[in-house]
């Protein structure tokens, strides 16, 4: 379905703010966030964090893989560990709002109004965005994708707060079926987004690689996975393109 | 809580300020970085196996109730679920479907 600029003459900036809503409640990643966020709301409680806690760490963390490792490493592992784990985990923010920008510029616009919409761009916002967006006139983009990111983020705020509900309630054959969500959803979504050898690769290295790493017990051991498999997932990768390169 | 801080303060020190300095960044940027660059393709390759590492962390050390369940049974339950996943049109909502009746199967049959 793609709508004309033309079709959205001059609305109120609350009015495309509610249409951003309503995208959010159409798209398929609202009930994904919300299966997902039932998840890691039940591993937030097993971990002992308060909802209230939850709730913030969505609010201002916004993505699902460094909360989870917020969540699971914060009692045992050291902090510089959990700091550097959620640096790398969150890098590929770094790209994607890069991408983003200007397509959400325009003229006159000032750098601050960015500020909103980039802290709302997780995966699922940025799909969407990158797929919605080049169909909304240009002043009206910053409040659309501002309402995209909110109806997104609501998804994964009671999706956490229904696991909570669950995980305090339910017997354990479903706190464990609710806590093995998360790591089902994570292995799932990167598969489905590994388009390209190196994806994949780094993928399969990390599974294989993290064990081995942690029972070495030199501590950093997300850290040491990524970098140790991730490198030899990328020099692989290099060898093939510059073969692919020689070999037409 | 094994350490001093104040689970609050823990959250913005390491997990808002290490996410969202990639997103300040991403805006002084601009476009000026490819996607496709060297430096971004690595950096993605090393997330990647990261996150890689969660999912085997949270399978082989589980937290929780999940901890009940016999190893062998999260093994099958996310091979199984992954194997779901291959064959049903690369879809994730049946990889996760089937992954956790494997689970579900498991702990019936062998205890959790």
């Amino acid at each position: 379905m793609s709508i004309g600029p033309s079709e959205h003459p001059n609305r109120a900036p609350g009015k495309v703010f509610a249409d951003g809503m309503v995208a959010a409640l159409r798209s398929v990643f609202f009930y994904v966030l919300l299966g997902n966020y039932v998840g890691i709301g039940a591993l937030a409680y097993e971990f002992g964090f308060s909802l209230g806690w939850m709730v913030l760490s969505t609010l201002l963390v916004w993505a699902a893989p460094a909360q989870v490792i917020l969540i699971s490493t914060l009692g045992t592992a050291t902090l510089v560990e959990v700091a550097l784990a959620v640096t790398l985990s969150s890098v590929r923010f770094l790209p994607m709002v890069a991408a983003l920008v200007p397509m959400l510029r325009r003229e006159g616009g000032r750098q601050r109004d960015l500020l909103l919409p980039m802290h709302l761009t997780a995966i699922s916002v940025w799909v969407e965005g990158m797929r919605l967006l080049p169909a909304r006139p240009r002043e009206q983009r910053v409040a659309f994708y501002n309402g995209l990111g909110v109806g997104l983020i609501m998804a994964a705020i009671i999706g956490s707060a229904i696991g909570f509900y669950l995980a305090a309630r339910l017997p354990p054959l479903f706190a464990a079926t609710l806590l093995f969500f998360t790591p089902l959803a994570l292995l799932m979504s990167s598969a489905r987004n590994s388009r390209t050898l190196l994806d994949g690769l780094a993928f399969g290295l990390g599974l294989v690689v993290g064990p081995i790493v942690a029972a070495q017990k030199i501590g950093l051991d997300l850290m040491w996975t990524g970098l140790i498999a991730g490198t030899i997932a990328y020099v692989v990768h290099r060898v093939r393109e510059a073969k692919a390169k020689v070999t037409p | 809580m094994t350490f001093g801080m104040e689970p609050y303060l823990a959250l913005i020190l390491l997990g808002f300020l290490p996410s969202e300095i990639w997103r300040w960044l991403g805006i002084v940027l601009g476009r000026g970085l490819d996607e496709q660059s060297e430096i971004i393709l690595w950096v993605r390759g090393v997330a990647t196996a990261l996150i890689a590492a969660v999912v085997a962390r949270i399978v082989l050390i589980p937290p929780g109730a999940l901890a009940s369940v016999p190893l062998s049974v999260r093994l099958a339950a996310i091979c199984g679920g992954f194997l779901a996943f291959l064959l049903i049109r690369r879809s994730a909502f049946a990889g996760v479907l089937a992954g956790e009746a494997v689970l579900i199967a498991g702990i019936l049959a062998f205890g959790g």
